[in-house]
């Protein structure tokens, strides 16, 4: 075992599956499906193995670079990446696209080799590379609106990217040190850095990628992206940032303002998109509270959230694979056929709620009391709205309307079984977790003082429920609920392409004619330099024309006689 | 015994072969000793390397004549390294020259062209590892005279025009080089570089070593194609034959740069450079111009080798802000960025010219569709274009990290988001390329291609992975990059 060890000290955790991913490839049939399911499996072997300490040292470009720094921050990441890697390949079995799962395996790695960093440079590489790999995720689906939705988000996953190193390159400017330990926003540099993993983690008015891009992507690629890139932001915030007293606000305001949207949205795989936000608001504002409670609580609840949220965008995967469509409006009574899928989609919609039993519960619970405890009382309040408005739009909307409502009439066989399998193996944990939640705070970083399950918890928990669902019916009942209305004011399409301008006409036309005028004026211009360009660097430009021999020699004597003259007055 | 005459035989092997293929005068043999003297050379190159590295500066003096009379060929770090990019893109190019050779040249001339090819290989090994300031003009004469003769090879009826015009620029280019140095020999009575340095001193302020230097500034500066002299060169990398756009692309503009370097620090000195003249404002400026306006260009150009010839031009401006910076720093990402930037050019020409290979024309239009058909070429393609952006773990990278150090070193913040935002031009005109082969459908009356040879595929991911491996391993070339800089400024090493 020695031997074991010592090998699982000297190579990065992550480059296990990332190297792995580019043998995936050149395999077929049963050999590949084993390969896959072995890699995660191998991958976690290494990182339970692993000790605390810092391992892999090396020294490039003169900065002192470590490569594997163990920690129990790091382990509990490292090791909910590889579960979720493997229950996301599991879903992803059937899949003939080998190259599919050779990016997912490879943005899988470099999660979680982001995760074992223990300095910004190597974070950053890392950074790019879940950049990089997860966008084939999204351009898998083949559809133009896959594509252009892709290009957007790997602009903003770059664009956060450059950031980070910009903000690197001050930092250690600086300070003299690249290592990535608490940074806090102190300096231009940290600044910097803490907007590259503002952007990854969808802060509000950063976030717009996430809705953007999730539901675009492949059925089982949104499995893995939902899993990775924002909990790498969060544990990145969590590494440097905590105590940050405007995470408190900004993550409370990520809780909030999701929920309407998710609400009115028509796409389910959109709502998960905003509910997805909306919890990842419950992780910043624990990471900002920074106290050991606190940040217990953001670290169970990201690890419980990868599960949950993954098993509740599966079962609506599984939706869109065998219905082909995911729109609110043109689904219902799916019970009757995919029951199991049904099934799983409710334990999902129960942990995500925080019902009592299940994973939500027990890591919320830990981010809600300590904001009250240090006595945020307006966020402890904008989170249990925000607890009643998750199960609201995902713990109720999402199964109702895939599931129950009015059906359809639409007809389709269950799920295939590995993703059957796969949904069962996420929803085990769930109740697991949400059953015996000492598992999951016996390796959090900091000793868990913290009980669940008094009557206080569960009964407040379950009257928020209540009146949640309340509503709920009320709305339905009374026929106000959005998307019963089936209107064409429900497709996202919308909002961007109609609700968007229109709402710019309307301000403008408030501001008034000279706005317009501005405007006009702006455009002008804009076009105007862009006809420069094209005249000036066009295929006929004068930049890019074939220029004489004697244009050549006069721009000689130019510069010769700018220099000679330049010299000579000196 | 013969390594004392490694220096020699660096220039002498290339220079014998090249008659010697004319005389044989069958294409595949001419071919099979280009490939074997560029891998000697290579090994002489990297054999220099090691012993400079080891006990510093290697002096030969040829034919046995003392240096300030006879001619001297002086090996440091800085040219050591310049003989490595260029044999070393020599040793990858030669092998790849057959299938591209064979399919776009005649074959009544096969055997000129490699005789050309060592010759230019000649002229350029010769420029870089002479200490003997006449010596130069010889050699760049020498290559520049080839290079003519290997672009007007090219299929297009433009590259007779193309090569024409460089032609004439070219020598109007060497002459003022020559002029500059005929004007030092004036002042000091000595051609040999170190004699000179060691001389100029007394006389530095006098109008005519003030002229010397702007004449042979702007003479290189031609060669170099620093922007706007720079005119010459896109056609010519367009219209030339692939494995010559491949050869100069990698590697004459390199050694023109190598060769400013020389003059400016070893000759004249860092601090003439700095406080008499004002050389340093002069080549930022230009450098910063020609990255933005190449870049520009670039992005519009229909003809993707032309796209890349532009490319060179605003890279050619990194290597100059890398020199304008006068610090170490700066030099260093300079000097690393020639050997990068051969890597980056030398895989992106590559696999065009396995391209042109197949389709007969590298126009963007004519490229829809083709990552499907030729996924090895164009994803070799993607790689190089990633390195030229300057994306991680790859060699463009390193030497913009750098750039952009050396800027900051200096407080010239500007500078340092200029280079940021020229990058993005980059991204733009790869971008192109990338959308054409991978998002758009095959034009239907095109036939379908198939994968290029392995003959044309092995170099260029040879050379596509070593964007890679020195982008990660960065202790050979940065560490003889920064020697090398120390050295030219004086500090030791």
């Amino acid at each position: 075992m020695t031997t074991f060890s010592e090998l699982a000290h000297g190579i990065p955790p992550g480059l296990v599956l990332i190297i792995g991913a580019g043998i995936v490839p050149f395999l077929r049939g049963r050999p590949r499906d084993a390969y896959l399911l072995a890699l995660p499996a191998v991958g976690l072997l290494q990182i339970v193995s692993l000790e605390t300490g810092d391992h892999i040292r090396a020294s490039v470009l003169g900065l002192e670079i470590l490569m594997l720094r163990v920690d129990r921050l790091a382990l509990v990441f490292g090791y909910i990446f590889h579960i979720a890697a493997f229950v996301g390949i599991v879903y992803a079995l059937h899949l003939k696209k080998t190259f599919e799962h050779a990016a997912a395996l490879a943005y899988a790695g470099s999660a979680i080799g982001a995760v074992f960093a223990g300095d910004l440079v190597t974070l950053f590489v890392y950074w790019e590379l879940t950049a990089i790999t997860s966008v084939f995720l999204i351009f898998g689906r083949r559809t133009p609106r896959a594509c252009q939705a892709g290009m957007r988000y790997l602009v903003v996953q770059i664009g956060s990217g450059v950031l980070l190193l910009s903000g690197t390159v001050l930092h250690y400017l600086d300070t003299n040190s690249v290592a990535f330990g608490h940074l806090g926003v102190t300096s231009p540099g940290t600044t910097l850095i803490f907007i590259a993993f503002g952007i990854k983690c969808a802060f509000p008015l950063l976030h717009n990628w996430l809705q953007d891009a999730y539901p675009e992507a492949t059925v089982t690629g949104t499995v893995f992206l939902s899993a990775f890139t924002t909990k790498l932001a969060v544990y990145a915030l969590a590494r440097g940032y905590a105590g940050t007293e405007m995470l408190v606000w900004i993550g409370a305001t990520m809780t909030a303002f999701p929920i309407f949207y998710a609400v009115i949205e028509n796409d389910l795989r959109r709502v998960l998109a905003y509910s997805l936000n909306n919890q990842l608001g419950f992780m910043v504002t624990g990471i900002g509270i920074g106290t050991e409670m606190a940040l217990n609580g953001t670290i169970s609840h990201a690890f419980s959230h990868i599960l949950y949220k993954a098993l509740l965008f599966m079962s609506m995967g599984a939706v869109l694979y065998r219905v082909g469509t995911i729109k609110g409006s043109e689904l219902g009574g799916l019970y009757k056929s995919m029951p199991w899928t049904a099934a799983f989609c409710i334990v999902g919609a129960a942990s995500i709620s925080a019902f009592p039993l299940f994973s939500g519960f027990i890591s919320k619970a830990l981010i809600i009391t300590a904001a009250a405890e240090n006595g945020y009382f307006v966020t402890w309040l904008v989170l249990l709205f925000a607890s009643a408005g998750v199960f609201h739009h995902s713990g109720i909307k999402i199964p109702y309307f895939a599931f129950f409502a009015h059906d359809s009439g639409k007809r389709c066989e269950e799920a295939p079984r590995n993703m059957l399998a796969a949904m069962a193996i996420a929803a085990a944990l769930c109740i697991g977790i949400g059953v015996y939640p000492q598992a999951l705070y016996g390796i959090l970083p900091f000793p868990v003082d913290f009980q669940p399950y008094t009557s206080t918890h569960v009964l407040t928990q379950l009257q928020l429920l209540l009146f949640s669902a309340l509503a709920f019916a009320v709305l339905i009942r009374t026929g106000v609920y959005p998307p019963e209305l089936r209107s064409t004011n429900l497709d996202s399409d919308w909002l961007y392409r109609r609700l968007g301008p229109l709402a710019a006409g309307a301000v403008s036309r408030r501001v008034g004619r000279a706005a317009a005028l501005l405007r006009n004026g702006a455009k002008a211009r804009l076009e105007d330099v862009a006809g420069w360009f094209s005249r000036h660097h066009g295929p006929e430009g004068a930049m890019a024309r074939t220029w004489p021999t004697g244009a050549t020699v006069l721009w000689v004597a130019i510069l010769l006689g700018a220099f000679l003259i330049a010299s000579f007055s000196a | 015994m013969i390594a004392a005459h490694y220096a020699a035989l660096q220039v002498v092997a290339p220079l014998i072969a090249a008659p010697l293929c004319v005389l044989l005068r069958r294409g595949a043999l001419a071919w099979l000793v280009t490939v074997a003297v560029s891998w000697i050379a290579l090994a002489i190159a990297i054999q220099l390397l090691v012993q400079v590295m080891a006990t510093g500066p290697v002096s030969y003096e040829l034919g046995g004549w003392a240096a300030p009379w006879g001619i001297e060929y002086r090996v440091d770090s800085v040219n050591a390294f310049v003989l490595l990019i260029v044999s070393g893109i020599s040793a990858v190019a030669a092998p790849y020259a057959h299938h591209t050779v064979v399919r776009e040249i005649p074959e009544d001339r096969h055997y000129l062209f490699y005789s050309a090819y060592l010759l230019c290989l000649t002229g350029l090994l010769g420029i870089t590892i002479t200490g003997d300031a006449f010596n130069v003009f010889v050699f760049l004469e020498i290559s520049s005279l080839s290079s003519y003769a290997l672009i007007s090879l090219g299929g297009e009826r433009k590259a007779l025009t193309a090569a024409y015009q460089y032609l004439v620029m070219g020598t109007i280019g060497a002459t003022f080089f020559l002029i500059g140095v005929g004007l030092i020999y004036a002042m000091t009575g000595t051609l040999n570089m170190a004699d000179i340095a060691a001389r100029l001193d007394p006389v530095e302020h006098t109008r005519t070593v003030l002229a010397a230097f702007a004449f042979i500034i702007v003479g290189l500066g031609l060669k170099l194609a620093l922007f706007p002299l720079h005119l010459w060169l896109p056609n010519a990398y367009a219209y030339a034959p692939s494995a010559v756009t491949v050869l100069l692309a990698a590697t004459a503009t390199k050694v023109a740069v190598y060769t400013m370097l020389r003059f400016v620090f070893t000759l004249f000195g860092a601090d003439f450079a700095l406080d008499v003249t004002f050389f340093a404002e002069f080549l930022i400026a230009l450098a910063l111009v020609g990255v933005f306006a190449a870049s520009i260009t670039a992005v519009f150009q229909n003809n993707v080798k032309r796209m890349l010839a532009y490319s060179s031009v605003a890279q050619v401006g990194y290597m100059m802000l890398g020199v304008g910076f006068f610090s170490v720093t700066g030099l260093t990402g300079g000097i690393v960025h020639l050997f990068n930037h051969a890597l980056m050019k030398g895989a992106l020409f590559m696999a065009l010219g396995a391209v042109f290979y197949r389709l007969g024309s590298v126009r963007i239009e004519h490229m829809r569709g083709l990552g499907r058909q030729m996924p090895l070429t164009m994803f070799a393609f993607v790689l190089g274009g990633l390195s030229l952006i300057g994306l991680p773990l790859t060699v463009g990278f390193i030497s913009k990290w750098y750039l952009i150090l050396a800027a900051l070193e200096r407080g010239w913040w500007p500078i340092a988001g200029l280079i940021l935002l020229s990058s993005l031009l980059a991204v733009a005109y790869v971008w192109r390329v990338v959308e054409a082969a991978y998002f758009r459908d095959p034009p239907p009356d095109r036939p379908r291609a198939t994968e290029a040879p392995l003959a044309l595929l092995v170099p260029t991911w040879i050379l596509t992975l070593a964007n890679f491996y020195f982008g990660i391993d960065t202790s050979v070339t940065v560490g003889v990059a920064a020697d090398a800089a120390r050295a030219l400024l004086g500090e030791g090493g």
